[in-house]
Formats: structure tokens, sequence, C-alpha cells
């Protein structure tokens, strides 16, 4: 491995508990989406990111609220943890015009531009090029922004990847290439995959740092992540991040899991980044048994909220169907904006 | 009333926008430094530098992405492909991104993207550089095509281009831009309207693009022998200007849609179906068509002449259908 960021190990604060609500949040919000999805009010690809919930939220911790994400397909998370109110992303998924897409884009697309939340991207590695701009912009423009996008180690395997990752690097443009390492690219081990697994050599050879981190601890990603921003932000262009992690659940709602061992899960399992985190703030003496209760009760709360607003949304009229196709020009192409 | 280029025309409109605007700027391969493929930019990396001229590697899926990307974010580029093979290349980025965040988004995400490339045959280049794939880019909802045939057009057609606040494909034939013209003074009409450019009682001949001066050259020929031809110049494939299209095939009650693209599924198979979708108790006779041979084009210059539309396939098409009594 060229380069491993042993971030040091920060000294937990306070303020630090607000990571364990994040990834609870996340966690509960995800586990009613299955729910959900079983009794048939979600629809379409459901993708869960249990076990993962360090990653969005490490990353999420070190970003500025200016900043800039793009992410997968697998992006309930990060859209929380940008701060995409919970009822929006619930209804989004109920196919709601309350949505934060206004039930166009369902669970795989999600968008707020209000949040610099900018999707949501269902073709892997698809995302990496628009970040690239949206970063190319900023640093045409002399703003220091950051872009962060989010990927799975199977993007690597995609031209675009590698595209992306020259030009960010010749450009010198403020983007972090945050690579969600679970080690599968839906069924496909990266071993199956990848002629060399360790993700930083092929990164390093762009000519950009590349850290490996655990990804499964918040408080080293969080660490990685600052570091990493701080060089971006301050011009010194991009860096490629491995956040080594686990997806405990199924890739999709339609995933048997033939291709990993129940005993492999139940190892990852026992790394819980949300049991870790929660461990660590006791061992500070920053949390105990009754303010994690009440942390997880606020978490559901929040979860019970979003889905009473999904469930009190509306239907869009279907005389919308094909507005936002375009722009609404108004008075310029009739009510419909259709140009076919 | 001014003569030019089309290439000469296209560079001046680049030019203007950078000088209008800065937030428009011109990205692509070999636009810098080499002056551009087909000679478009040059001499405008002296003028406004290799921020705003900017050179890119051979990745057109990052560097269209990298547009949309900008866009997004405010920016307005130009992101020129070299041609319309190569933009296989960035497809993912065009359409699963560039035509359909804006809808995806529920409105939010607007790309305010043009993209330039070269398209069509007649040079000997092959089967990986000559095709005409602007009536597949015609089909995708989300996205603006439009396809200059006049110097007018190809200095007009930009700026309104770049106002779109959507993504506008410019598909610039290739062997148009040593075409020469009278550039007219006053703008230029709609983006998305067809126009007529030649007007004729007998029957009407659509195209576009590469495609005009030889239905021009037809019309002529046919005029000799007592058939009146009006030539209509679609300018914009999506939209498609039916109102124009039915108006004069009202009128002459005959068509012929002439393309350089391969006539199973493209875009002359739209236009005939629109013209008998609204007009068929107009018709005297058949719509037909004069596309390119269904063939990856040949290098051979007897064989990739004999695959294209020319005036001799037009003058036959337009007699075929003139001669159907009604």
């Amino acid at each position: 491995m060229t380069t491993v960021a042993s971030p040091v190990p920060a000294t937990l604060a306070p303020s630090d508990v607000e990571l364990l609500r994040r990834m609870l949040l996340v966690r509960r919000f995800e586990e009613r989406c299955a729910e959900l999805y079983s009794a048939s009010r979600i629809r379409g690809f459901l993708h869960l990111y249990i076990g993962e919930e360090a990653v969005a939220v490490g990353v999420g911790a070190a970003l500025e609220d200016g900043d800039n994400v793009v992410a997968t397909y697998r992006e309930h998370g990060h859209a929380l943890v940008r701060g995409v109110p919970a009822g929006a992303v619930m209804a989004e998924m109920f196919g709601k015009v309350e949505g934060c897409s206004r039930g166009r884009g369902g669970s795989m697309h999600l968008f707020s531009v209000d949040h610099r939340f900018y999707g949501g991207h269902g073709i892997v590695a698809g995302g990496l090029p628009v970040a690239l701009g949206l970063a190319l912009a900023d640093r045409m423009r002399g703003v220091p922004r950051v872009t962060a996008c989010f990927f799975g180690e199977g993007a690597v395997a995609e031209g675009e990847f590698h595209e992306t990752m020259n030009l960010a690097a010749l450009w010198t443009v403020p983007m972090l290439f945050c690579c969600e390492n679970n080690l599968y690219a839906m069924g496909t081990a990266l071993a199956r995959s990848e002629s060399d697994t360790d993700l930083t050599v092929k990164a390093a050879s762009y000519g950009m740092p590349a850290w490996s981190v655990d990804g499964m601890d918040v408080i080293a990603v969080r660490e990685a992540t600052r570091r990493a921003a701080l060089q971006a932000r301050a011009g010194g262009g991009p860096v490629f991040l491995e956040l080594r992690t686990y997806r405990f659940r199924a890739h999709s709602m339609y995933d048997p899991e033939l291709y990993r061992s129940k005993d492999e899960v139940a190892v990852w399992r026992e790394r819980d980044p949300i049991d870790a985190i929660a461990r660590r703030l006791t061992g500070a003496a920053l949390l105990d048994a009754d303010a994690l209760e009440a942390l997880d009760a606020a978490a559901m709360e929040e979860v019970d909220a979003a889905v009473a607003f999904a469930d009190a949304g509306t239907d869009e009229p279907l005389s919308d169907l094909t507005r936002h196709v375009y722009a609404d020009r108004r008075g310029e192409r009739g009510p419909e904006e259709e140009r076919t | 009333m001014t003569s030019t280029t089309c290439r000469e025309a296209m560079r001046e409109a680049i030019r203007e926008a950078m000088l209008a605007d800065d937030r428009v700027f011109l990205m692509g391969e070999d636009v810098g430094a080499y002056g551009g493929c087909f000679a478009v930019s040059k001499g405008l990396l002296d003028e406004f530098g290799p921020d705003r001229i900017r050179d890119t590697p051979l990745s057109e899926s990052a560097f269209v992405g990298a547009g949309i990307g900008a866009a997004i974010a405010g920016l307005r580029p130009i992101v020129e492909i070299m041609t319309v093979n190569f933009s296989l290349l960035a497809l993912d980025q065009i359409l699963n991104n560039a035509a359909t965040l804006r809808h995806m988004s529920g409105g939010q995400v607007g790309v305010p993207l043009v993209i330039r490339m070269t398209t069509g045959g007649g040079r000997q280049l092959a089967a990986q550089h000559s095709h005409s794939l602007e009536g597949w880019y015609g089909h995708i909802p989300g996205i603006t095509v439009l396809v200059p045939a006049t110097v007018d057009d190809f200095r007009g057609m930009l700026a309104p281009a770049l106002a779109d606040p959507d993504p506008v494909l410019i598909f610039e034939h290739a062997l148009l831009y040593n075409a020469e013209g009278e550039l007219s003074a006053g703008s230029i009409p709609p983006i998305d309207r067809a126009v007529v450019r030649r007007s004729g009682r007998d029957v009407t001949i659509v195209t576009y693009g590469g495609s005009l001066a030889k239905c021009l050259v037809a019309a002529d020929q046919l005029a000799g022998r007592g058939i009146d031809a009006e030539v209509i110049d679609l300018r914009s494939l999506r939209p498609l200007d039916d109102a124009t299209l039915l108006d004069s095939v009202a009128r002459t009650h005959r068509a012929v849609v002439v393309d350089e693209g391969w006539r199973s599924g493209s875009i002359s198979a739209e236009v005939s179906a629109r013209i008998t979708e609204h007009a068929f108790f107009d018709l005297d006779a058949p719509v037909l068509r004069v596309c390119c041979a269904e063939v990856p084009l040949p290098y051979a210059k007897h064989l990739e002449d004999a695959a294209l539309p020319s005036v001799e396939r037009v003058v036959a098409a337009v007699d075929e259908v003139v001669n159907v009594r009604a």
C-alpha cells in the first residue's frame, strides 16, 4: 500500500455525540425503509447503507455547509447528513410531489440544490465527471469550495473513473474522491474484478495523495477527510480516500447474497460502526446508557415524523407529466413545455 | 453583406460569446494549441488564454461530464467533440446526465451546456469518422438538436444555444466548414423553426445540414424540367417544427425527405411519420426518403459516393412522387 493515512487519534469532544446521533438517524431511517419496502410503500430499487454509516457521517462532518456533494444510488445517508429533511427523502421514495426530487427520482436519485446535494446517480462512475465539472467551476472562479464525490470500489473498473482522476489531478481541482470500498460491486468481490486490489496504488498513479482509511471508524474518516479538504480547499488539488467499509445488508432488496458467506457478514457485524463510536463515547464519559437510549428514541421519532410527512404527501397531477424535461418557458411554448 | 465561410462564422460566434460573457469557455480535444481539428477555434487561445480555451485529454466522457458539472455550477461551457462517432464515448454523460438531470431532480438541476461536434461523410474517412448520428440524438427528450446548414446559422445559432437553460447539441457537417456564403444583416429566425429555403408548388423536399445544398441543386435541375420544388431546411431535429412541414405539404401534396443518416429508425422516418399522421389526406403520393445506404461508410470514393444521398437520387425520388397520379 502506498500511502496509509494514520490520522492522529483524536481526543473525543462532547460535540462528537452528534456523529452518533447522525449515524443512528441514518440507521433507523433505513431500517424503516426496508419495512416500508416489504409493505410495498416504497418500490423500484432500494439500496441500503446499513453498516457503512461512518463513511457518510464522517465525511459529512468534515465538510462545510457550502461544499458540494455528488453521491451514488446508495445515498439516503449522504442526503440526510447534508441536511436534506428526512421527510423530503421519505416522500421522494413514496413518489410524492413533496419529495426532494418531486417524486421523479426515487431512492436512487435524491437531489437538493439548496443543500448543494447533486444526486443520487444510478450509473456507476457516472457522477464522477459531473463532480469534476462542479469542482472545475470553483477552480476557475477561485471559490474556496470542495466537491466531495462518493462512489463504490466497483467504479474503479470504469473508464469514467480513470478519465476523471486524470483530469482532476491535471487541472488541480478541489475535489475529494470518496471511494466507499465495501468489497463487493453488487455481487462481484474486489479480488474478482481488480488486477490490483490496492486501490490507492491506482489512485496514486494519477499524481494525487491516496489514503486508505478505516471506514468503520467515524473519527478516522472525519479526520482524514478534514486533512484532504484542507489541501483541496487551499488549491492543492484532489485527494483520493479509500474508505474501507462493509455493507451489512443485501445489495438491494432483490439480492439473495449467494456471493458471500454468513460468517463473513457476521465478522463484519462485530465491527458495527455505531456500536464502535458509542463504546468510545461511553469510555470517554461523554455518553451513558440513558443518553444513548434518548438519542435512539429521537432518531426513531424523526423517522416516524418523516413517514407521517410522506404519508400525507400528494401525487403530482398527471398534467405535469412532461414538466421539467426542459425549463418552464411559460408563454413561449405553451403549457406542456414539450419539445418533440 | 459580408462573404464568409461556415468555419469563420462559427469562430466569430464563439469569439463574440466569449467577449460578451465571461462565464463562457470552450473545452475539447485540440481546441487550443492545435487550433481545433477543423481549425474552427484557430487563434482563440492567443486571445482568451488556456483557462477559457481549454485543451482536454482524449477523455470524451470526463470532459463532457465536466461541462455538465460546470454548467450546473453556473458557467456556460461550450464543449467541442471532434466527431459524432467519438461522441459515443460520452453518450452516458449526454443521455444519462445532461438530458436527464433536470427532470430526475424535479426541475432543480438545469444543465445550460452547448456541445458542438462535426458530423457527416463525403471525405473518404471511412466508417469511424463519417456517420450522421444526429438523428439518434433527436430521439432524446431533454436536449435540443441543431443542424446549421448556412453561414447565417453557423454564425447565429450559438448565442441562442448558450442562452438556453437546457443542453443544446450543434451538429456541424464537416463539408460545410469551407462553404462560403453571404452573411445577412440582422438576426436569424428562432432556432426551433424550420425555414423554407426555396419556395415551390409541386413537391416539398425536407432536409437539413450537409444535404441542403444537394437539395437546392436538385431543385434547380427539376425547375429546368418544369417541376417546382419547395426546399425546407429543418435547422432543428428536436424540436421538429411540424407546423412549417405540414403547411408546405398542404400546399404541395407531395414530400421527399433527404437525410445522411441510415434509413431505418432515422430522423427521416420521424419526419415521414409526422407527415403521414397529420397530413395523410393532403398527400397525393407516398412520402419517399433519400438516406445513406445501410452500410458502415466505406473508404473508396465511388463506394462512399454511392452510399450517400446525391443530387441524382434526390431528383429521382422527386420524379417518382411527382409521377404518382392523384
